[in-house]
């Protein structure tokens, strides 16, 4: 059932988003076959999305840390790559700075912060948009295993820390664009970013990322480490006595998990066009836990599932009737944990059998 | 400049002895030097007039500010008023006046000097206290040595302590700055300086440089302990701010103590709870507003126990309708309350409207006092007062009455409680109820000092749970320790680091606190918690 | 009360004490273990049984006191990893055994091996780990139910599991918690059996309650009360110490 799942969950995110692409770039828009190019972009970053819940089923699902600050990962990815972004505008900003970004400029920088430098190569910002989440993971993770919090005092924590950061990142003295973020990016790898093959690029990008996460991942948790970390998840007391450290397990996989996060938040930010401090809201790390749990934690495949469900369904219901949105995905929470334990994905299993 | 001080030196000789000159009758009538040509007569006639104690003297020399003293043909003098003209001697009306045969007193520099001192003489002698004290104040501020004779002349004049201090510090100010008199005179002179003790009386110490080097000496230590002063103030300022905030995060974790703390449930709709209590304060309010207007300064009373009752009613109802179902999935029970909070934000927002609502604080809550160095805002205070009544009351529940002492027994040992006949789920539910109705009252507090929109609860969510976490799970006197050091910490660190930053610097400061010290500064210790 | 060092001991427990809170759990804890030994420890509820295991295995550290594994290990020094790397094996009170997983899975996880993630990220299971499973399954019979959760198994069926965990471990020490709480007749003699077995190659200390399972284990037995020891030797000379009768068995 797993491997099968895997499998159709890779072959139709693939072969979905390729016709998507196909359909969008072969096509004229009169054409009914036609996908518009905001539809590419909206299925995009639904799959980056996906990305994430897939990152957060990997702890929450499978070493059962619920973290409440996932979103930073993925913000921090998508800063790194707004960055680069940022510095492709070069001379074609409001102010024609070739080297300062707009609101550096309105902020009165004479130079570029020392943290900024090498963001304009994007071999560098990649390495950096894996490497800053996963370190953050790292040195956090180290920390709160290593004198063993658990449980609720380690959401806790990490919804803390997600606060922590959205609270540093709405300064305008931290140099990264304050409230307001960073926005009117122009062009990536040379490629301009408003171009509709760019757009179907991206998409397939992010399809492939996916899969490639979901692969990773799979065969973390069927490896006998996986095995030690479901062990971990259930009877973390007794693993100690057989010798393991949980610690070092729930590590590897926390900054495992913040690398995905990392590489979602990368792909996320060009097909939305802005990123804000927003993205480290507390509430949307939580949100990010109602796509697993809606799709079925612990199956990997269930919070692709959930990613793509909860978040088609807000694009309908904030467009259809915006002031239904929190109701519905209030309910979905408190539905979900009382009768859902398991999932869409535990629903159908016991469909079949 | 010369003529100015010889002139200043007879007033104030003239100040001295009038009182009894004037009784003598024989000194020369100032009256009719002011209608004299000569500029000096005028100027005498002037300094004479001021000393003279003559009721008459004030209007006459405003009248000579004003340029509305006139002198007839005749040499009578004349005050020009809005209906008419008033003999300057006597103050009677004066009919049938020629108003082409009236001339201006003659005015020069020398004249308008001598005006001026005599109006700030008159005015420190005033009858009027507070007019002295006004003319004290203004002569700190001048420092104008050209004053000192007649800070003599009032000072031997003057009953009023505290005018008298403002003419003692007006004199040293004067003294100092011009270096003027013995050194000793100086020195008593720094003392009177250090006694006053604010921001005025140090920049003026510190602008000294032609004195004694004794006086100079004094006056660099006198700094040093007015600065030592203002540090110790301003702490203990800081130490009120401190408090203040501390409450308001008390006030918001209290309730959170109980639910989460005593009974284990994450409750993330806590701070919806806390955003009903001040949603009732407005409909109090409104409905006091509609129905009594006269009992608008008693509203609060009202709003706390509704804010109780509502908050509490909805509590027991999550407790019954979601919570039960959660008991021993602390992650699970985290997910269901937070959903539940966007529900309720979403009610409140169809109900009420996603704006801010205007919530009214009474007259008797606004309004500040300053108490020696420190300001003291009376809302803060209420809300300091509030505060420990509403944690001594909790403390008292739970310690003194029958429920309290169920509620403990059932978080202790459930089994054992229920096997003694208590209902544990009524127990439950009344729990979480009281937990809520606390924070719905912690709501009202901070209807006062924040915007009571839907989104209210949810700034407070993360700081409360933060305060459990950190004073100990399940232990009351632990939050109360904690949310005061939160509170004075978070305003200690904000003028070094700016309310964020400060903000910033607490929180990772508790992550890592609570990574070295997971069970919190007060844990509860023994085999039952290990397990 | 303390006792010299013991050359060629495998375990030695000498004046440890601990309290929480003020409590008293083990006060002044003086023991002895032979290699090879099987000890029966005894004693009523809060005489400090489980809180001598948790001294042992690194779950609580004591206040004072020194605990030596072997030549010079002092275990209060290690946490529970570094003391099961070691050797020493622990089965607890509750069967706790890995819920999710098969029964194949639990033991092959306890397999003595490298615990490191970079090791079990890329570990194959090997034809040697196999037989050795196979083995074990074999000792305590749950062979034909390999591929069985182990959440399905009964209360018996998860303390064999857990005690052939403790055998993959290949531990010199083995602590055993009421081993026999909650099983039936022929079980708890299976048990005995059992123990027996392991101890022909293990020290082994067993914590227990049932006087009858005492017995029939016939090894030396030592009797806690209040946090130390109260009496110390066979069956049947602590059954006849008085101060044993007044404490625990005249209850």
């Amino acid at each position: 059932m797993n491997r099968l799942s895997t499998t159709i969950c890779v072959i139709l995110v693939l072969g979905l988003a390729s016709l998507m692409a196909i359909l969008n770039l072969a096509t004229d828009a009169g054409s009914a076959l036609h996908v518009p190019t905001y539809a590419v972009s909206l299925v995009g970053k639904y799959l980056c999305y996906a990305i994430l819940a897939l990152a957060l089923d990997l702890v929450w699902g499978y070493a059962g840390i619920l973290s409440l600050g996932h979103a930073a990962f993925f913000a921090l990815g998508g800063y790194a790559m707004g960055m680069y972004l940022m510095r492709q505008i070069g001379t074609r900003g409001v102010y024609g700075n070739a080297i300062l970004p707009d609101f550096m400029v309105f902020l009165n920088y004479k130079d570029l912060p020392w943290y900024w430098h090498g963001f304009d190569n994007p071999a560098f910002a990649l390495l950096m948009a894996v490497l800053v989440p996963g370190l953050l993971a790292l040195v956090f993770g180290w920390l709160a295993f290593r004198s063993r919090v658990s449980g609720v005092y380690l959401s806790i924590i990490t919804q803390a820390l997600t606060y922590a950061l959205l609270l540093a990142f709405f300064r305008n003295d931290m140099g990264f664009g304050g409230n307001n973020g960073m926005t009117d990016f122009k062009d990536m790898f040379g490629l301009p970013l408003q171009a509709d093959a760019t757009r179907a690029g991206l998409l397939v990008a992010s399809a492939v990322m996916l899969c490639a996460c979901l692969l990773v991942a799979r065969f973390v948790v069927t490896s006998r480490f996986g095995k030690v970390l479901i062990a971990v998840r259930d009877t973390e007391a007794r693993t100690r006595f057989l010798g393991y450290r949980p610690e070092s397990y729930k590590l590897f996989v926390f900054v495992l998990s913040a690398i995905m996060a990392g590489i979602g938040g990368v792909l996320y930010v060009p097909q939305v066009g802005i990123i804000n401090p927003g993205e480290f809201a507390p509430a949307g790390s939580i949100e990010a836990v109602i796509w697993v749990a809606v799709g079925g934690r612990g199956t990997l495949v269930g919070a692709i599932l959930g990613a793509v469900l909860v978040n088609a369904g807000k694009t309908y219901l904030t467009g259809a009737f915006p002031e239904l949105w929190l109701f519905a995905l209030g309910f979905l929470f408190i539905l979900v944990t009382l009768l859902l334990p398991k999932g869409v994905l535990g629903l159908l299993q016991r469909a079949r059998s | 400049m010369k003529s100015v001080r010889r002139l200043l030196l007879a007033l104030a000789i003239g100040l001295l002895i009038v009182p009894a000159a004037s009784r003598a009758d024989d000194a020369p009538d100032p009256y009719s030097g002011l209608a004299s040509q000569s500029f000096e007569d005028i100027a005498q006639a002037i300094t004479t007039l001021a000393a003279s104690g003559n009721p008459q003297a004030a209007p006459t020399i405003a009248a000579l500010q004003n340029e509305t003293l006139f002198v007839t043909p005749d040499q009578a003098l004349l005050i020009k008023t809005d209906d008419g003209y008033t003999n300057a001697r006597t103050g009677e009306k004066v009919a049938d006046v020629v108003e082409d045969d009236l001339a201006n007193v003659r005015v020069n520099n020398a004249v308008r000097r001598a005006i001026e001192a005599a109006s700030g003489a008159l005015d420190l002698v005033s009858p009027d206290p507070a007019t002295r004290l006004r003319a004290a104040a203004q002569v700190f501020t001048s420092r104008d040595p050209t004053s000192l004779p007649l800070l003599g002349a009032a000072l031997a004049k003057e009953t009023n302590a505290q005018v008298r201090t403002a003419l003692l510090q007006a004199q040293a100010a004067a003294q100092l700055a011009s270096n003027a008199g013995s050194e000793a005179d100086q020195l008593s002179a720094v003392a009177t300086l250090l006694a006053r003790g604010d921001i005025e009386a140090k920049s003026l110490l510190g602008s000294l440089h032609d004195n004694p080097q004794a006086v100079l000496a004094k006056a660099t230590a006198a700094i040093a302990s007015i600065e030592r002063m203002e540090r110790l103030w301003s702490l203990a300022q800081g130490l009120f701010y401190g408090l203040s905030l501390g409450s308001v995060l008390l006030l918001a974790a209290a309730g959170l103590a109980i639910t989460f703390g005593v009974m284990g449930v994450i409750n993330m709709a806590h701070g919806e709870m806390v955003m009903l209590g001040a949603y009732t304060t407005y409909v109090v309010q409104s409905a006091i507003a509609a129905a009594a207007p006269g009992l608008m300064g008693f509203s609060l009373m009202f709003a706390v126990p509704a804010a109780f009752l509502v908050s509490g009613l909805i509590g027991v109802l999550i407790e019954r309708t979601l919570i039960r179902f959660l008991y021993g999935r602390p992650l699970e029970t985290l997910l269901a309350t937070w959903g539940l909070s966007l529900v309720l934000q979403q009610a409140v927002r169809t109900i009420f409207g996603s704006s801010n609502r205007d919530v009214t604080t009474p007259g008797w809550m606004s309004g500040s006092d300053a108490v020696m160095g420190l300001t003291i805002t009376y809302n803060r205070l209420y809300i300091i007062a509030f505060a420990v009544v509403v944690i001594g009351l909790l403390m008292a529940v739970l310690r003194y009455t029958a429920l309290g002492l169920r509620m403990r027994a059932v978080t202790q040992n459930r089994r054992m409680a229920s096997a003694m006949g208590i209902r544990t789920p009524w127990i439950d539910a009344l729990t979480f109820g009281l937990g809520s109705g606390v924070a719905g009252m912690a709501g009202v507090a901070l209807s006062q000092i924040d915007n009571v929109s839907p989104n209210l609860g949810q700034s407070y969510i993360i700081d409360s749970f933060m305060v459990v976490v950190f004073g100990g799970v399940g232990n009351l006197w632990g939050t109360v320790v904690s949310a005061l050091t939160l509170g004075i910490v978070n305003k200690f660190l904000e003028p070094f680091a700016g309310a964020v930053l400060g903000k910033i610097v607490v929180l990772v400061a508790l992550i890592l606190f609570i990574q070295r010290k997971p069970r919190g500064m007060f844990p509860l210790k023994g085999r039952a918690v290990e397990q | 009360m303390t006792i010299g060092p013991v050359s060629g001991s495998l375990l030695y427990l000498n004046g440890v004490s601990v309290s929480f809170d003020g409590f008293r759990a083990i006060n002044n804890l003086s023991l002895v273990l032979e290699p090879g030994e099987m000890r029966a420890v005894i004693g009523p509820n809060g005489a400090g049984k489980t809180t001598m295991m948790d001294i042992i295995t690194g779950k609580t550290r004591p206040n004072e006191g020194q605990v030596i594994f072997g030549a010079e290990t002092d275990l209060t020094r290690l946490d529970e990893p570094a003391i099961a790397a070691l050797g020493i094996g622990r089965k607890f009170q509750k069967p706790t055994v890995f819920e999710p997983l098969s029964v194949w899975d639990n033991v092959l996880l306890a397999l003595a091996g490298d615990r490191r993630p970079r090791f079990s990220l890329w570990a194959r299971e090997t034809a040697e780990e196999r037989d050795r499973i196979e083995e074990i399954l074999g000792i305590i019979r749950l062979g034909e139910l390999r591929t069985r959760q182990a959440a399905g198994l009964s209360h018996g069926q998860k303390q064999w599991l857990e005690i052939g965990m403790l055998l993959a471990q290949e531990p010199k020490l083995l602590l055993v918690d009421e081993p026999v709480a909650g099983m039936t007749d022929s079980e708890t003699e299976q048990t005995a059996e059992l123990l027996r077995e392991i101890n022909r190659t293990r020290s082994v200390v067993v914590v227990e309650h049932d006087m009858a399972f005492v017995r029939a284990l016939g090894v030396k037995v030592t009797v806690l009360h209040e946090g130390s020891v109260l009496s110390e030797g066979s069956i049947d000379h602590v059954s006849c110490d008085p101060r044993v009768v007044e404490v625990y068995l005249g209850r």
